[in-house]
């Protein structure tokens, strides 16, 4: 850091202390996991469409003994890896590493993070997880297949099922998690303590209160989980037995468990839980940060409410906390107890409820522009609409009991979640991509991607509501068919199948738009998108240190034709009064 | 934490809340490392309770001896304390002196540590002999890496402390090993207590 203009060998271009470089690593980082897992989505889809088929390529290649018919353990293992690397290697790397590292040092006016080699290795040490997680698959007996919640007494056991695989999975995913922590270190500080002159907690964009919120979570949860893995990795490795109960036949003389024994599978369930629920906060705060920003700036209006949206999120931030047992429903816990959970759990939708209506009014009677960023802002706010009404049914301790580990569950996910931060994703690039690159990109191609993904990632999660509605259809078999009563289902697999693979297609758009614009789209403007939070008023791309004169902040974030902002209807945020 | 003449522009490190940054970043971390021990002293508390029965701890464990790492522990704390004092009043060599001192101490301490293993291990109390097996390994051992981490800022931060390149305006580092190193005393503390003697 003490020298900001000597010559850049390329060891310290890759091992760069620079926010935005590493904000860059990370992306390529996470855009290369969400590759990944998304085929494994698309496998799952594809086997589950056509089970007893030949698997197309794969089948000729590996499964020669069964005709070319995906085994049912590659399956556990495609659906395990496809969650475990969807949320550590490719949402948290971008929405959190990239967007993080690139917003919040740029939006709040600082010159970098607070501890910027800190921040290096937090990205080295993610790229570490994923270099184990990729060995993983190569060790005899593949990859972990017992899901991505790895539930013990099974996931405890070192020669049940798979080998060595789901040790490398718990020690990968402790690396992915140890680099979030390192980060969040940074965000914290960074957020406390580097704002430039003027720029109070109530003015800082709503990215940076959503990154805020999510170190925050991190800090806190990450360490529990990661507690979790060591203690079922010792289990697996060391003859522990710290969730390994007994007896029973697996502990009995001569079981697989044998001479392992006393410790409590359920004690993993709350550990995990217990940062399991706030995990799926700690991914989508930063998306909803990012909307409220996105929607504010593209209707050329106030955010609605800026300050209850702020405390509604700080309200979540709390409650995620304490209700991890609505995931525990089905694991013998008290109804009272349960009770308890389906109560806080409930509450959480009054905060959801308030800032949801913030963003609904931000939009309204706005002059709205339809920019790529803007329609995956839309679609973030659709989504994400339809994924929380949809959990309050699974709030319910009775109902969800019915529609436990049913493919409900796993629509109803995929839309909260997973389809908001994948739209979530796309708007922060569109967004961010001038800024970052020194590009456009292809307004009219991004437009096409939006809208061909929301009608097919809608219709994909639509129908695993459906067909998980009746109670009927569970999400962990690899062939539905061996099931008479799931027959009437096979129809609305294979559409499900297809729209998946459609989905997958529309992404090639994105990917051809991306690389072409880094080479050769058109040169950025320092604010296209005539936005007023401080990254647009750094040059493009913003130098080292960013800003050449430090700024200083007059207001709020977005506070598009309010009455100061005179003829021309915005300021920037460093810009004086009209 | 030079400054060049024309960058940054923004000086690293505004101070918006008043505490300096990097002792801010520690308190942050540490709020972390306790959630990280809450959940191992946690578990093995949940396992106990489960648990039929429980072995007396003084039947397997070396508690005299671990007895003694707890004092040779508290005295380090002391040392550093009296570090950071020394460091504060702009006497280096006397800093650097006890902060040599408080990392050897560190070094009795893990040494003792490792005996204490050894010789359980040959009486053939291993990690998975029993729970109380697992959680004493487990729970020391990790508490143990943070010894050693604790070690080597110490031995870092000497060398700064003793070569002048450190001043007055960083005293955050000194202290903020400080801060870390009576973190990993309290915890040891707590560790020997529900350990050993409950
Ligand atoms: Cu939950």
């Amino acid at each position: 850091m003490s020298d900001h203009h000597a010559p850049q060998s390329l060891l310290s271009r890759v091992f760069s202390t620079d926010h935005k470089v590493i904000a860059r690593q990370y992306l390529y980082l996470g855009l290369v996991g969400l590759l990944v897992a998304g085929l494994f989505a698309l496998m799952i889809r594809w086997q589950l469409a056509y089970p007893g088929d030949a698997f197309p390529i794969l089948g000729n290649l590996f499964w020669g003994e069964t005709n070319g018919v995906m085994p049912p353990e590659f399956y556990n293992m495609l659906f395990t890896m496809h969650g475990a690397m969807m949320v550590f290697f490719a949402i948290t790397p971008i929405v959190i590493g990239a967007f993080g590292n690139f917003a919040i040092p740029l939006q709040l006016g600082a010159d970098d993070m607070a501890f910027p080699v800190v921040n290096m290795l937090s990205f080295w040490v993610m790229f570490l997880g994923a270099v184990i997680m990729t060995i993983s698959f190569f060790v005899p007996g593949g990859a972990a297949g017992g899901g991505w919640t790895a539930y013990p007494p099974l996931s405890g056991v070192a020669n049940y099922g798979v080998g060595h695989g789901a040790s490398l999975w718990l020690l990968g995913i402790a690396f992915a998690g140890t680099s979030s922590l390192l980060g969040a270190v940074n965000y914290v500080v960074t957020t406390l303590n580097m704002r430039c002159a003027g720029m109070t907690l109530m003015r800082m964009p709503l990215a940076v209160w959503g990154l805020f919120c999510t170190s925050v979570l991190n800090l806190l949860w990450v360490p529990v989980v990661a507690a979790a893995l060591f203690m079922m990795f010792m289990d697996r490795t060391a003859g522990t037995a710290f969730f390994l109960a007994g007896p029973g036949s697996l502990f009995a003389e001569g079981g697989a468990l044998a001479g392992q024994s006393g410790g409590q599978p359920l004690l993993f369930q709350h550990l995990f839980w217990g940062f399991g629920h706030p995990e799926v906060y700690i991914l989508i705060f930063p998306v909803w940060g990012l909307v409220g920003d996105l929607l504010s700036t593209f209707s050329r209006k106030p955010a609605f409410g800026y300050k209850a949206t702020v405390l509604s999120m700080i309200t979540i931030l709390f409650l995620s906390q304490i209700v991890w047992g609505h995931h525990m429903f089905t694991s013998g816990m008290s109804p009272l107890l349960g009770t308890a959970f389906t109560f806080l759990t409930i509450t959480i939708s009054v905060p959801t409820a308030i800032f949801f209506l913030n963003w609904l009014c931000t939009i309204w009677r706005g002059s709205l522009r339809f920019t790529p960023p803007m329609l995956f802002a839309l679609g973030v706010v659709f989504v994400f609409g339809i994924g929380g009404l949809t959990g309050l049914f699974l709030a319910l301790q009775a109902l969800d009991i019915w529609l436990h580990d049913t493919y409900f569950v796993v629509g109803h996910f995929h839309f909260t979640l997973a389809a908001s931060v994948f739209f979530g994703t796309f708007a922060g690039v569109y967004y961010w991509f001038p800024k970052m690159f020194g590009k456009r990109m292809n307004q009219s191609l991004g437009k096409w991607h939006f809208y061909l993904s929301f009608v097919s990632l809608t219709f994909v999660f639509f129908m695993m509501m459906y067909i998980g509605a009746t109670g009927a259809h569970p999400r962990r078999i690899a062939d539905p068919t061996v099931y008479n009563f799931l027959g009437p289902f096979q129809d609305a697999n294979v559409l499900i199948g297809w729209g998946a693979q459609f989905l997958g297609v529309v992404q090639l758009i994105f990917v051809w738009n991306f690389f072409t614009s880094i080479r050769s789209g058109e040169p950025a403007s320092d604010n296209p998108w005539e936005a007023s939070s401080l990254e647009w008023v750094a040059p493009t791309p913003p130098p080292h240190g960013n800003f050449p004169v430090a700024p200083t902040v007059h207001r709020g974030p977005h506070e598009y034709n309010a009455p100061e902002t005179g003829e021309r209807g915005w300021l920037t945020q460093a810009e004086p009064s009209a | 934490m030079t400054q060049s003449s024309t960058y940054p522009a923004t000086p690293h490190g505004v101070l918006n809340t008043g505490v300096n940054t990097g002792k801010l970043g520690m308190w942050v971390f540490l709020a972390s490392e306790i959630m990280f021990f809450t959940a191992l002293i946690g578990s093995y508390i949940v396992l106990r309770l489960g648990a039929d029965s429980w072995p007396v701890p003084g039947d397997y464990l070396a508690v005299p001896v671990l007895a003694v790492n707890t004092f040779v522990l508290i005295t380090s704390s002391v040392t550093m304390v009296k570090a950071v004092q020394a460091f504060d009043a702009g006497d280096n060599d006397r800093s650097a002196r006890l902060l040599l001192l408080t990392a050897l101490l560190g070094c009795v301490f893990l040494t003792i540590k490792l005996w204490d293993y050894n010789h359980m291990i040959h009486n053939e109390f291993k990690i998975n002999t029993n729970l109380l097996g697992s959680i004493y390994y487990f729970l020391t051992g990790f508490h143990g890496l943070h010894v050693l981490g604790g070690v080597i800022s110490l031995l870092v931060i000497r060398s700064g402390v003793k070569s002048g390149k450190l001043l007055g305006g960083q005293h955050f580092r000194v202290e903020g090993v400080g801060l870390y190193w009576h973190f990993v005393d309290l915890i040891w503390i707590v560790l020997f207590a529900i350990l050993c003697l409950v």
